[in-house]
């Protein structure tokens, strides 16, 4: 989870992802934050997230993502 | 409690509604008052006592070329003119039709040069012809068979919708006429009175293919058959109009139909001596349309030929026909005197 | 058939009325008939293509979940089974990864079929007339003559976008084929969208059971009144000077050129907005909710945030089935990989997403229409976001050293230059040639003609003055409603809560207003009147 929300700071210093929701639903993430989101996610999780796993749910809060990296662990 | 004053109110809302839209189609449908008045003539016909003895359908070439006046004062023949602007030949038959269902005149005369046109050529003259009728199946078939491709059936219905854009361009008159009209013929015939010698008529440019079109026959067909049902008699003219220009090949094939169906065709055009036609005085422009002198001469002619050919009864002495006519030869005058007045004649 | 068309008010009204007759459970298959009806109208061959491809993807996916049940079953078999622990692991593994191919290859074969569909009748022609262009003359191929079918562009996509989901097991496949044709072809839809998702559909309420209610029905009436109004009274009209200036590419220069590029954004966001508020008020008449498509996108403050703004649908679509899985492919992660290694973590995260951008908005590109124009329109806007991405620090920079460029004026100051760069961006739509577009471009600086232009030339393109006039009080009332529901909220909402008298002299006038004003019809013209016969 400190990995994560280090990884989200970086992308957005001036957002606190800790208590921030609706990522998504209000615009703070754009597509191009996602995608950038996603390739620092594989590289420092070492997990492959394919397009059906970036959905807005898994995306609105630092605790969705959260939650998507360890379904996508238990499955592999 | 509650539903029920709903639904008063929307009914009464929905009533209001309607009325405002129905004003708003009476101010915004052109009138035809001034100017332009062919468009009046249609509905004109409804306001008089039908009791016809003759009927005569067609366009310009009948409403401008025949005196009703003077078939009822030389030879007591009431009669009345259901003509209209380039009135296209399945038009005739519906407005004869629409006719029909208010009386059965003795003798219906039917000017046959709109069956040139197999079907309609311009949709301000449909307007002109079909929007005066009052609603019946007639008009309803007369709408279907006359619509070009890009109107549609309901702008018939709800005029507003072809008229929406009238707004812009609403005169006196559009307020004046919303709910009342201005009689603009007499018995059908639009008068004019002034004089323009027909000279240097061009002669028809020949034609690839002479012969009528299908539809336009059908609609002649229809007519015939109409009358006989109703025991009427048919007779064909052709108005002595020098121009458009009247092909022989065509009066061929009308001949022929009229000798194949028993009826009387009478081309005007062969006997302008006989009515005693001057195109130098009785025409108003040059040849196209009669003035009132051209259209006296041949009413006067028709008259004769009609009692003569068909037995038709001399109506005068009947005291409630002389005391109608005597109100409307009284306008008719009236007419002359203005129009004189207007054109700077005598 | 037309929006602005009597046929489709007559159609709307007919079934609107046999759609609160009939029983609710039958409600949708009513919907279901008046789709294929409507479809009908638009050629008796078309209905086949969209019955097609709603066949063929209805049972691909019904299929493909079927199969990942046996998936699951045959696992859960298999770790039964009486086998030591490493076999059994193998065997899992084995049986997974054919049945995955297995799925894998049924979803890319319906999912290419109906591309196919799409490519041939949208695209023959465009691939063709390249080709020609290479051979050169004498060796030309004929061009097909293949109608395109009614909104094939906007039903094949709902339909990947279904199939894909499906496939990813996001969503359960539909076992009715009656219902997803429903889905597929629901007629206010198949015009111009928006896109819908199949569960946006069912949340919608597009197959349940609506009883009438006069809150709906009005709404509805409201919302396709505003959307007539747009089209009519402004889109419709502009429009006459719009073609006048497309159809002429030696006289219209210059000065001209400025003002398509103006007139046509105002045409294209009021033609389009209002067919989309009427096919969602057609929608809500019937108690069905479609998503939103346009979200007031000329406020938009950047090309960005106009394309979160702008066709949603279509926006969401190509972000969630092409955009995500381009960048999160194989390919694009191995660039990732290179080019971190090479570039550094910024930099190198970047290239790779520029390189997947480039790709959808080449694909958003000839989606809009097959030809080069468009093409090079959608990459205009993949540079312009990809130049600003790259300028983002710098814009950081200059608002940390000016607070001020936070305040009112800026932000309008941004809109503009947004609206600005949008309406030079749409010129790519009016023109097929892409020659013409750059020497017309060249001509607002060459031409000169300005003078010639506001001194009566703009009064010869079919517009009079009163119709500016027309079109000025109508963007007005535009504007005003958008600034409204900006700031505010529903202006509907907002008129619904005035006294009764005041909302139906409110929607009264409006209908008066189009009824009167919009640009529908023939047109009354007093000399065609006149009788006149020579």
């Amino acid at each position: 989870m400190e990995e994560l929300l280090e990884i989200l700071e970086d992308l957005h210093p001036e957002v606190d992802f800790e208590t921030t929701e609706n990522l998504i639903t209000d615009g703070v993430l754009d597509s191009l934050d996602i995608v950038t989101l996603v390739s620092e996610i594989s590289e420092n999780f070492d997990i492959a997230v394919s397009a059906k796993y970036i959905t807005p749910a898994n995306f609105n809060s630092a605790k969705a993502i959260w939650n998507m990296i360890e379904t996508i662990q238990n499955e592999g | 409690m509650r539903k029920r004053k709903y639904i008063i109110r929307g009914a009464l809302t929905l009533a209001l509604i309607i009325a405002f839209l129905a004003l708003l189609q009476r101010l915004l449908m052109p009138k035809y008052v001034d100017g332009i008045v062919e468009g009046a003539f249609v509905a004109e016909y409804y306001k008089e006592e039908k009791d016809h003895d003759v009927l005569f359908i067609g366009d310009c070439e009948v409403y401008e070329n025949f005196s009703p006046k003077v078939l009822w004062e030389k030879y007591g023949i009431n009669s009345y003119i259901r003509g209209s602007a380039e009135q296209y030949i399945f038009q005739s038959y519906y407005l004869l039709e629409d006719a029909l269902r208010y009386e059965t005149p003795d003798v219906v005369v039917f000017n046959i040069q709109s069956l040139q046109f197999n079907e309609a050529q311009s949709e301000a003259y449909n307007r002109m012809s079909i929007e005066g009728m009052r609603w019946s199946p007639s008009k309803v078939g007369c709408i279907l068979a006359s619509m070009k491709e890009d109107e549609h059936f309901i702008e018939y219905v709800f005029p507003i919708l072809r008229y929406h854009s009238r707004w812009k361009e609403l005169k006196s008159t559009d307020f004046e006429y919303m709910f009342k009209t201005k009689p603009v013929t007499f018995n059908g015939y639009y008068m004019r009175v002034d004089a323009r010698p027909a000279e240097n008529v061009p002669k028809g440019k020949p034609l690839g293919d002479y012969s009528f079109g299908s539809n336009a026959w059908k609609y002649l067909d229809k007519i015939r058959d109409l009358c006989a049902k109703k025991g009427i008699d048919l007779l064909l003219i052709k108005a002595p109009s020098l121009y458009p220009y009247w092909y022989e090949e065509w009066n061929e094939q009308c001949e022929t139909y009229a000798r194949e169906n028993g009826l009387n065709y009478i081309n005007f055009l062969d006997i302008t001596e006989e009515v005693g036609l001057d195109y130098t005085t009785d025409t108003y422009d040059g040849g196209l349309h009669m003035n009132l002198s051209g259209a006296e001469k041949l009413a006067d002619y028709l008259g004769a030929y009609l009692q003569k050919e068909y037995g038709l009864e001399d109506r005068r002495g009947d005291a409630h026909l002389d005391a109608i006519w005597k109100e409307k030869a009284a306008a008719y005058d009236a007419e002359i005197a203005r129009q004189k007045e207007l054109y700077g004649l005598e | 058939m037309l929006f602005t068309s009597y046929s489709f008010i007559g159609f709307v009204l007919v079934l609107s009325f046999l759609y609160y007759l009939v029983p609710g459970k039958h409600q949708w298959k009513l919907l279901l008939l008046g789709s294929w009806l409507f479809y009908l109208f638009s050629g008796p061959w078309n209905i086949l293509y969209i019955l097609t491809t709603s066949l063929t993807v209805w049972a691909g996916a019904l299929r493909i979940e079927k199969g990942y049940g046996e998936k699951k079953a045959r696992i859960k078999e298999l770790k039964k089974a009486d086998l030591p622990a490493d076999e059994k692991k193998a065997a899992v593994k084995a049986y997974k990864q054919k049945q995955e191919k297995d799925l894998r290859r049924l979803f890319t074969l319906v999912l290419v079929f109906n591309l196919l569909i799409l490519a041939v009748v949208k695209y023959s022609n465009f691939f063709i007339s390249n080709i020609n262009g290479l051979l050169g003359e004498g060796r030309q191929l004929s061009l097909l003559s293949l109608a395109l079918p009614m909104g094939i562009s906007f039903y094949t996509l709902q339909a990947i976008g279904y199939l894909i989901d499906v496939y990813r097991e996001t969503i359960p496949a539909e076992k009715n084929f009656f219902r997803f044709s429903l889905f597929i072809s629901f007629f206010p839809l198949v015009i111009q969208g928006p896109i819908c998702r199949f569960e946006e559909a069912t949340e919608g309420r597009l197959f349940a059971e609506n009883p009438f209610s006069w809150k709906n029905v009005s709404f509805g009436l409201e919302r396709i009144l505003w959307g007539f109004f747009k089209k009519l009274v402004i889109a419709d009209r502009i429009s006459a000077a719009v073609n006048t200036v497309i159809g002429d590419t030696s006289t219209y220069r210059g000065a001209y050129i400025l003002f398509l590029m103006l007139m046509y954004t105002i045409e294209l966001y009021a033609d389009f907005t209002g067919g989309i508020d009427i096919t969602i008020g057609v929608a809500e008449m019937l108690g069905i909710t479609l998503p939103e498509n346009f979200k007031r996108p000329y406020f938009s403050q950047s090309l960005k945030e106009y394309w979160r703004r702008w066709h949603i649908s279509m926006c969401s679509w190509f972000r969630t089935y092409l955009f995500y899985p381009v960048s999160t492919s194989g390919p694009i992660m191995k660039l990732t990989k290179a080019c971190r290694a090479r570039f550094g973590k910024n930099r190198g995260r970047k290239i790779p997403m520029y390189v997947s951008s480039f790709v959808v908005w080449f694909a958003t590109g000839i989606w809009h229409g097959a030809s080069w124009n468009f093409i090079v329109w959608g990459l205009l806007n993949w540079a312009v976001l990809m130049i600003s991405e790259e300028l983002e620090p710098l814009y950081a920079r200059f608002h940390e050293r000016f607070p001020w460029a936070e305040g009112r004026g800026y932000q309008v100051f941004a809109m503009v230059r947004t609206f600005l760069l949008i309406c030079f961006m749409n010129l790519f739509d009016c023109y097929a040639r892409i020659g013409d577009i750059l020497s017309l471009l060249g001509s607002v600086f060459t031409a000169g003609n300005y003078g010639a232009f506001f001194g009566g030339g703009v009064m010869e393109l079919g517009l009079t003055g009163l119709d500016f006039v027309i079109i000025g009080l109508g963007l007005a009332v535009l504007l005003g409603v958008s600034i409204y529901e900006e700031t505010k909220g529903s202006v509907r909402e907002m008129i619904a809560s005035r006294p009764y008298l005041v909302r139906t002299l409110v929607w009264t006038g409006l209908f008066t207003l189009v009824l009167l004003v919009g640009a529908y019809g023939a047109g009354y013209d007093a000399s065609q009147f006149i009788y006149n016969r020579f």
